[in-house]
């Protein structure tokens, strides 16, 4: 009896856990589709998406630069040793390139960004939604979606993928400073050459693709954590940490999605 | 046609949060310059019924109206305009940190200006300058208007957020308690402020406190322009209650338990109201 009674309880959890997750998945479906449509609404607050761009693009170019340069050196590292085993070492420029386009670059420069933007846009949207800025926007005729949802929203889908490609570039050259005067296992002609041959339109549109989306759904899960926040400052600190943790799981979860549909293209 | 002298309408408001009376059956009515000072414990609903009032929450049951038009039914981004005609101040100023005590007081001005509107850029943002420089004069702060929130007191932020309600005129105002968190000198002076608004302007004030001499204040005393400070009401005028232009509302468990003058509020005999009488902050 006791054993039924423990069942019903977990069964009554998972219930509630999964009915709690889904009005969440549609909350933040609503605060999307608002956002969107903004887009395309008046007024359009340019000054704050220029604003965001600077934050969230200038803002993040040091770290996306060291980490780009060192995950290039560390990929042409790696694959070094495993090339020269099937006296392939010529081909470091091409699986240098393919693994940072395709992969490594978007998903870095978005999980940098994520940690950066998605917890300062959680955080500063938090401590408005607790000292009632958010409602003194409202009460003042404002639409808080309108203003602050939306230029983040552009602002972060425009400046990830420009990251994305600083990010590639710096990673590439990380590696070409290994694999060329640092392990003299190619020419730095042969580098680039390969380097640039092995990409494909499919590389490219992965490569792009994939930072538009997760520029757009790092701001909009920051937003939505910042925007749903109670509790003072303790529920900030519990949305900032929110947000990069759903935005981290997220980015991993379409990137898988992607994948699956460029790997077939 | 609406009734232009009905300012404020309640009509049986109930409003849940997961199990809880937020608000429930609430109905009250308010006529232009009139005032309610609004008693209650906290969690009572007093937050929520001013709230509710420009449709920052939403009610499960009954109406809502103010100017006569009904605020219950419409959407958010109609509900807008109707709010450009009410001005709040909020629990702790609810200042814009990143902008200006400056910009935070022409926020309104700009933010709703009437479509159509004639003037280039310039010209609106100077007239919008004038006038918060006016308003930040009226509570007393306008060597401020550089500074930023984080600058000031919360005395001051409150004083601001004052500046900001008042400086579209609008004839209804809504303070979430005002004087929360201040010492008796600055809550007293903030109090005048409100009283000089509500008889400088006639405006109508729906006042959230937990203080009762902010009620005391507001019921007993009058501003006087000529002298430019607040007077007692005449002895007469506090005892009819046909004269009373200030009422108490006080609220528990989101229901409205009483409604009456100063004078009937001091003779109340429930145990829960009078807990909220000549209570010393």
């Amino acid at each position: 009896m006791q054993y039924e009674g423990e069942v019903v309880a977990g069964s009554s959890c998972l219930l509630r856990f999964l009915t709690t997750w889904i009005g969440s998945f549609q909350e933040f479906l609503i605060l999307a589709g608002l956002a969107f449509r903004n887009v395309v609404r008046r007024p359009h607050y340019y000054d704050d998406v220029f604003l965001q761009m600077d934050i969230i693009g200038v803002g993040s170019l040091p770290i996306v630069i060291l980490t780009g340069a060192f995950s290039g050196a560390i990929i042409a590292l790696q694959m070094s040793r495993a090339l020269n085993t099937y006296g392939a070492s010529s081909q470091v420029g091409a699986i240098v390139s393919l693994t940072l386009v395709r992969e490594l670059g978007p998903v870095l420069t978005a999980l940098l960004v994520a940690g950066r933007n998605a917890s300062g846009i959680a955080s500063e949207l938090g401590s408005m939604k607790v000292t009632e800025q958010i409602d003194a926007m409202r009460a003042l005729g404002t639409d808080p979606v309108q203003k602050l949802v939306t230029p983040r929203l552009t602002a972060t889908a425009i400046m990830l993928p420009c990251l994305t490609v600083v990010a590639d570039a710096i990673g590439l050259f990380g590696a070409f400073v290994v694999a060329v005067p640092l392990l003299r296992l190619i020419t730095s002609e042969q580098y680039w050459s390969t380097s640039w041959r092995a990409l494909v339109l499919n590389d490219l549109g992965q490569g792009l693709g994939k930072p538009f989306v997760f520029g757009m759904l790092i701001a909009l899960i920051g937003c939505f954590y910042g925007l749903r926040t109670t509790g003072g400052t303790q529920g900030v600190g519990r949305a900032t940490t929110q947000a990069v943790v759903a935005a981290s799981i997220w980015i991993f979860f379409v990137t898988f999605l992607i994948d699956k549909i460029f790997v077939n293209l | 046609m609406p009734d232009e002298s009905s300012v404020l309408d309640f009509q049986r408001v109930s409003l849940q949060y997961e199990g809880t009376w937020a608000l429930r059956n609430v109905s009250l009515a308010l006529k232009a310059g009139e005032t309610r000072i609004i008693l209650g414990a906290a969690g009572s609903g007093k937050t929520t019924l001013l709230k509710a009032v420009i449709g920052l929450v939403h009610v499960d049951e009954g109406t809502i109206k103010i100017f006569g038009e009904e605020v219950t039914s419409r959407k958010e981004h109609e509900l807008y305009s109707l709010r450009g005609r009410a001005g709040m101040l909020f629990q702790e100023g609810a200042l814009f940190d990143s902008l200006s005590i400056g910009e935070n007081v022409e926020y309104p001005l700009m933010n709703q200006q009437p479509t159509g509107r004639q003037g280039d850029e310039a010209s609106l943002q100077s007239e919008a300058d004038q006038r918060a420089r006016e308003a930040l004069r009226f509570v007393e702060l306008e060597q401020t208007f550089d500074k930023f929130p984080s600058e000031l007191s919360g005395g001051m932020r409150r004083r601001v957020g004052i500046a900001r309600a008042i400086v579209t005129e609008p004839p209804l105002i809504l303070y979430d308690s005002p004087t929360a968190g201040l010492d008796p000198i600055t809550a007293n002076t903030i109090m005048a402020l409100v009283a000089k608004e509500r008889d400088v302007r006639n405006t109508t004030s729906l006042i959230v406190t937990h203080r009762y001499q902010d009620g005391e204040l507001m019921a007993n005393f009058r501003y006087n322009p000529e002298r430019a400070e607040l007077v007692p009401v005449p002895e007469e005028e506090q005892t009819d209650p046909s004269h009373s232009r200030t009422k108490f509302i006080v609220m528990k468990e989101g229901e409205v338990i009483f409604l009456g003058t100063r004078r009937e509020l001091e003779s109340c005999d429930d145990d829960y109201v009078k807990r909220f009488v000549r209570h010393e902050a």
